[in-house]
């Protein structure tokens, strides 16, 4: 049972450096990826690596992991032993925040989605990142530790 | 009979499961005989009875949507992966 509680997630900061360079290379349009790493027993994680993906959308305003992408990060990931702990994506133009869209389409329970806004040009990772759980259709924002 | 490998998503519906056989001879009926068994990731991945636009579906790491769809032809040397897509957007 995953719970929303306070367990939030830590991000070493050249993870959260890779994650809006990759964001900001992507401009126009929104990024996405996911993050490996582990989770602890209080349902809190901690992130070792970014694993860039295709945003087969191609838009401003949507992602789409790329199918091709996300079936062989993911099992890269599992075969590695690591967990999934976060599902990143940018906002190009709008707060760090699910939209609407976001919880319609949400369909892992376990890992953070972790979003960046680059609508601050240049904003450091500790306030352009915001981490989120999604869960049963509900938001949920976690402590988002950059470094560590 | 086909394998379904299972992601770690899903595992919980199907017993901790990492890979299942499955008997059919396309994606769709491979997948229906393995819901039969399996009525939990029935229950996780379709809508209404069908499958949900949001879980894509793979026969060895190639998206049936640029194929035939559930119509894919599937064989005892194929694997199938069934997996939720990763989607949503600022508006």
């Amino acid at each position: 049972m995953v719970t929303a509680g306070p367990a939030g997630l830590t991000l070493p900061r050249p993870i959260a450096d890779r994650l809006l360079a990759h964001a900001r290379t992507e401009l126009p349009n929104e990024a996405c990826g996911l993050v490996a790493g582990a989770f602890d027993g209080d349902g809190g994680g901690r992130a070792t690596s970014f694993h860039a993906a295709r945003n087969a959308e191609a838009s401003p305003l949507r992602y789409n992991v790329h199918p091709e992408d996300l079936v062989r990060i993911v099992f890269e990931i599992d075969g590695a032993g690591e967990d999934l702990v976060a599902i990143f994506h940018s906002h190009t133009r709008t707060p760090a925040v699910p939209s609407a869209t976001d919880l319609r389409t949400a369909q892992y329970d376990r890992p953070f989605y972790l979003l960046a806004s680059l609508a601050v040009p240049d904003a450091p990772p500790d306030s352009a990142l915001r981490a989120w759980r999604i869960v049963g259709g509900h938001t949920f924002e976690v402590p988002l530790r950059v470094g560590g | 009979m086909s394998s379904v490998r299972i992601p770690p998503v899903l595992r919980d519906a199907v017993d901790g499961s990492r890979d299942l056989p499955a008997s059919g001879a396309t994606v769709g009926e491979a997948l229906e005989d393995l819901f039969a068994r399996h009525p939990a990731l029935r229950a996780r991945v379709t809508e209404d009875g069908s499958l949900s636009p949001f879980i894509n579906v793979y026969v060895n790491d190639r998206d049936v949507r640029f194929r035939d769809g559930l119509d894919t032809p599937v064989g005892d040397t194929d694997t199938i992966i069934i997996l939720p897509a990763m989607a949503g957007g600022s508006r």
